[in-house]
């Protein structure tokens, strides 16, 4: 373990932030501009990835536990696939957008942004669950 | 018929798989698991007879039409093989209650049913899509819950023959991709029906042929045709029961699906005969039936024979494919369901030993045929399909491979179908001899725990999937209509559309 490591430390703590706005940046303008749900995802996970790398796993844990991540990885993929079951429950083929709301424009919208929110969720889960994975693999307990 | 039902065959398992994931109870994946596998063969069934007379089901997701958007476009073929997956899924969730347990660390069985339910999910979606990009999305999402399914397996073996098996199933997949970018850069479509019927118009471009000789060399390793079957023999051996069973029942069928698709759907006839592809199948078909069958006569355990038994499996429906009359086609098409039924029969078999004795070398398990008659039986049923003794399922295919030869003067085929079930005696006898033949050496089982009653007895829901295949050998055997009827209007079909280009 490193113990001159202040600066890193704080570095990380005024960074993690950042990376997640941004992450949620990606997000959430993915229908306008590049960007979306997978892109996000990773930015996401390279946010606790940083706060791992600097204060261990066992910290790093304890901001999200593994249960969580499991949890969220199924929720993604559920979320993407509820959109299609509603779409299909309200009279439309599966995952067809238009018919969530009013108009077909406003349901394309809720559509795609509900769906990248799923690829997003999941795609963040699988790669924090990745990386803890196989850093405790080289942990020799 | 509510066409909303075709795609609730991708649907269900996409929903229920991640659920299942999150739970470490057996029980309670299992139950998901079955609610999930007996769904799909329900509806398979529904559609099946909805399409049998040579109509089509069209679904269009999210609304978009085609070309542009993904298009499920199901006639008989399509609802035939959705029929063998979700069947075959079924023996093998009936099969993995007691199994499951037995084999698969306990703190990973919402995982198993899951990767399961995943793999299913895969093999029906290339069943049903008309769209050649969505279909690679979805052989990639089947081959890789099988690299995961087959790493469970419970010797450490298992791990190399689920990484081999990861290296060749990713570079066969990656061909495919390669062809399918070059068929998209010449066509500007991914979708199936609207390529092959613009297909003229840039036939003769050289990217359309590379393409095809990418996703030719793609599915080949993806289906273990001939000379690229060397991941099959150890993934299937080492792979936890269940699994064994599932994936040699029904991936390499899948795969083969693929591939009449492509030849006779996507690509003219014409075209590849020109390629003089036929004579090259039925070459590497013909070499594939005696190779397969000859290393599996030289196998010394249970699990690994059967897997090389597939390999000459898989040459006779290459040979009936690359016979190209209706005889061939549909001696082909049944063989991919007897096969299925076959093959999963003698993997229950193999797990039911497995299961009570630990392990699977023939030498080990000399003269136990006495111990559990029943489940040897059943072996020796699905034994006797597998050489084609009339009056069981392989019987069936091989004569009309047979006559589709002698129609077309082909006589290195029917030396070939000979050779390879005179091979085929020769390893099944190896397994009679072995089960019912005593020797002087005293068998040997390890590992029983004291007390452990599992040797005394066969477990219930293992025999009853077990006799519900071999039952199934039987009853198709003879009687034919429902493989042969579907088999019949597929050839139908596969060939007309030929003409009409």
């Amino acid at each position: 373990m490193m113990t001159n490591d202040l600066i890193l430390r704080v570095v990380t703590k005024w960074l993690s932030p950042i990376i997640i706005l941004f992450a949620l940046y990606v997000q959430f303008h993915g229908d306008y501009s590049p960007g979306g749900g997978f892109q996000a995802g990773v930015i996401f996970s390279t946010a606790i990835l940083l706060y791992a790398l600097t204060y261990g796993l066992d910290a790093a844990l304890k901001v999200i536990p593994e249960t969580a991540l499991r949890v969220a990885a199924s929720f993604g993929v559920l979320l993407y696939g509820g959109v299609g079951v509603v779409s299909m429950l309200l009279g439309g083929n599966f995952l067809n957008y238009s018919v969530l709301a009013d108009t077909p424009l406003a349901g394309q919208h809720i559509g795609i942004i509900v769906i990248e929110l799923g690829v997003g969720i999941t795609v963040a889960a699988v790669m924090i669950l990745l990386f803890f994975t196989f850093s405790r693999r080289v942990d020799p307990e | 018929m509510n066409e909303q039902l075709t795609i609730l065959l991708v649907v269900v398992p996409l929903m229920i798989a991640p659920i299942t994931a999150l739970f470490k109870s057996h029980t309670i994946s299992w139950i998901l698991t079955a609610i999930v596998s007996f769904t799909s063969l329900i509806l398979s069934f529904i559609i099946l007879f909805d399409v049998i007379d040579g109509s089509h089901v069209i679904y269009e997701l999210g609304g978009w039409r085609p070309p542009w958007g993904i298009e499920y476009k199901i006639d008989s073929l399509n609802a035939f093989i959705a029929l063998i997956v979700s069947a075959i899924a079924c023996l093998s969730t009936i099969f993995a209650w007691q199994s499951v347990p037995k084999e698969i660390n306990e703190n990973n069985y919402g995982l198993f049913y899951a990767a399961l339910q995943l793999c299913l999910l895969g093999l029906l979606g290339i069943a049903l899509t008309g769209d050649i990009f969505n279909l690679f999305v979805f052989l990639e999402i089947s081959s890789l819950s099988s690299y995961a399914l087959i790493s469970m397996g419970r010797s450490r073996k298992a791990l190399t023959a689920a990484f081999s098996y990861l290296i060749l199933g990713t570079i066969g997949a990656t061909f495919f991709l390669i062809g399918v970018g070059f068929l998209y850069a010449a066509s500007g479509s991914l979708n199936i029906a609207d390529i092959a019927t613009r297909f003229s118009t840039f036939a003769d471009m050289q990217l359309v042929m590379t393409g095809f000789i990418f996703i030719l060399l793609g599915l080949g390793l993806k289906a273990a045709i001939f000379p690229m079957h060397s991941w099959l023999p150890n993934a299937y051996g080492h792979a936890p029961s269940v699994v064994s069973i599932f994936l040699s029942a029904t991936a390499t069928k899948v795969s083969i699906y693929v591939l009449i698709r492509v030849l006779f759907d996507l690509y003219p006839v014409a075209y590849w005969q020109a390629l003089l592809l036929p004579q090259i199948l039925l070459v590497l078909g013909c070499v594939g039936v005696i190779y397969g069958s000859f290393r599996a006569w030289q196998q010394v355990e249970l699990k690994r024979l059967l897997a090389f038994s597939s390999v000459a499996q898989i040459g006779y429906i290459i040979i009936g494919i690359s016979l190209l009359n209706n005889d061939g086609i549909t001696a082909s098409v049944m063989h991919l369901f007897n096969h299925a039924l076959i093959k999963a029969t003698l993997f229950m078999g193999a797990g039911i030993i497995l299961y009570r004795t630990n392990t699977t070398k023939l030498s080990e398990l000399r003269g136990f045929g006495g111990s559990m008659p029943w489940t040897f039986a059943a072996i020796v049923l699905a034994g006797l399909s597998l050489i084609g003794v009339p009056g069981t399922v392989g019987f069936v295919t091989k004569w009309y491979l047979l006559s589709g030869a002698i129609a077309q003067g082909k006589w290195i085929v029917v030396v070939a179908i000979l050779a390879g079930s005179v091979l085929a005696i020769a390893y099944v006898w190896k397994i009679v001899e072995a089960m019912y033949f005593n020797s002087k050496r005293k068998m040997v089982i390890q590992n029983v725990k004291s007390g452990d009653i599992n040797l005394a007895k066969a477990p219930i829901s293992l025999s009853l999937a077990l006799w519900i295949g071999a039952a199934g050998c039987l009853y198709f055997g003879l009687y034919t209509e429902l493989p042969y009827q579907s088999a019949q209007s597929i050839a139908t079909a596969l060939l007309s559309s030929e003409v009409a280009q």
